[in-house]
């Protein structure tokens, strides 16, 4: 009886470490090496200089990521759920507005995707994705040109990202999720403000509510210091604008966009 | 000055005990159970979006292709069916329940993607730019609800292995009797696929 309750949980913890293990040995991707990623290495030298700049402009003046990105293979993966979880891991946009856009081509596959952080789906709709891809896109890819289509591609998903001007800099955000906001340590900082006041009332009159209020106050702080470690205080970074590295940051994509093929 | 020495401990020992506990788990299983639940909230989501979608496509079709009486209905109907089975977050621990709401949303992919296959038919609508621009978002919107599936498998995962490994299992047969592990989608993910629209 003894050996069997305490078998079953280390049973147990090994199958989740095996479970582990296998949901990570998925997909590889490519590290995040700048604004232009061209792992299939099929876009020339002049254009990944010129996609460069723009794409740099473009986060400069909207703090929109939008990221290109070749791949030798998919990996047997179809380029939605493959350009979904590359945009996760890069964690492409501000983690704030989720504000990021991956263009990826699949060469071997003759495969592209454009795909939209949560952020953007409002502005950058599946229909204009579907639209970039099959006008822009497709037919330049289908005449082998991989270079000239990427770069009609990105000049489109960049005039529609920054085609009204005053409302994507005044727009709330589509979904927020930045949890880090200053009011954190505020209500903390008052907890601690409280939690000394009724400390001093406790001492100047030594009255059992008092004291009651004095340790009720003490649980509430050490029960958000617990939710803290768990919930996450991390600050949501904005990402380096032109410090030489690149970097995602921290948003996430929710599978809008279009994908297309030639 | 003695009871403020006892009262400054008891404070202590209790911020310690909220320490304590949260190092130890404590709040892993109601967290994990939280997520599973929001990550099921969009999978619904995305599937009623999808039957938003529906009647605007309905009749862009029935515009072009009267004849085909038969494909509108079995959409229509197999909409109506899948609108109608509403799983709440308590019931996610019922594995029946989420049976009957996968297999009603399977039932009306299949009779979307049939309704896809006879628009190839009939080149006029093919070209109807509004029926374009439905097809793009109907594709878009069964994308994600791929990802909010996968989204929810991963977060139900997450949860019910907090409730079966240590420490969580701990927790789970003394203060959390109550949670219950949720089930994953039992259909395999190929009966769930978008139906594949070729341009």
């Amino acid at each position: 009886m003894v050996k069997s309750l305490i078998m079953r949980p280390v049973a147990a913890t090994l199958l989740a470490l095996v479970l582990a293990v296998g949901a990570m040995a998925g997909l590889t991707f490519p590290p995040l090496s700048g604004r232009v990623v061209d792992a299939a290495h099929v876009i020339n030298a002049p254009t990944i200089a010129k996609l460069n700049g723009q794409l740099q402009a473009l986060e400069a003046k909207s703090s929109i990521q939008l990221v290109v990105a070749t791949v030798p293979s998919l990996q047997g993966e179809d380029i939605a759920t493959f350009a979904n979880e590359m945009f996760r891991a890069w964690k492409l946009g501000q983690k704030s507005t989720n504000n990021g856009v991956l263009l990826l081509v699949a060469p071997k596959e003759h495969q592209v995707r454009i795909e939209v952080g949560y952020g953007l789906e409002g502005t950058l709709t599946d229909v204009l994705s579907n639209i970039i891809i099959t006008h822009a896109m497709v037919p330049r890819f289908k005449s082998g040109d991989l270079s000239g289509g990427i770069s009609g591609g990105v000049d489109d998903i960049i005039a529609v990202l920054s085609g009204d001007k005053s409302s994507w800099v005044a727009r709330q955000p589509v979904r927020s999720d930045n949890r880090s906001s200053p009011v954190n340590l505020l209500v903390l900082g008052f907890m601690l403000l409280l939690f000394m006041f009724m400390n001093w009332r406790a001492r100047a009159s030594g009255g059992r509510r008092a004291s009651m209020g004095g340790s009720f106050a003490g649980g509430m702080i050490g029960g958000m210091l617990g939710g803290m470690e768990s919930g996450g205080f991390n600050s949501g970074g904005f990402s380096s604008g032109g410090f030489g590295g690149f970097s995602g940051g921290g948003g996430s994509s929710g599978g809008g966009g279009a994908s297309g093929g030639w | 000055m003695k009871t403020l020495l006892l009262r400054l401990r008891l404070a202590l020992v209790l911020v310690l005990t909220g320490l304590v506990l949260a190092g130890c788990g404590y709040n892993t299983i109601p967290t994990a159970q939280e997520n599973a639940k929001a990550q099921w909230a969009q999978v619904q989501n995305q599937y009623q979006r999808r039957a938003d979608l529906i009647p605007n496509l309905v009749a862009t079709v029935q515009g072009y292709a009267k004849q085909e009486k038969d494909v509108l209905t079995a959409v229509v109907e197999a909409r109506a069916k899948a609108t109608s089975v509403h799983i709440d977050a308590s019931q996610l621990t019922d594995p029946a329940k989420l049976k009957a709401f996968t297999d009603a949303q399977n039932q009306l992919s299949g009779a979307l993607g049939h309704l896809m296959a006879i628009s190839e038919n009939y080149p006029d609508l093919k070209s109807n730019q509004n029926f374009l621009a439905l097809q793009s978002q109907l594709e878009g919107t069964e994308n994600r609800i791929s990802v909010a599936r996968r989204d929810y498998i991963r977060a139900v995962r997450d949860y019910n292995l907090s409730l079966r490994t240590f420490p969580g299992v701990i927790w789970a047969s003394t203060f959390f009797r109550s949670y219950q592990p949720m089930a994953e989608f039992t259909a395999d993910a190929g009966a769930a696929t978008p139906p594949k629209v070729k341009f």
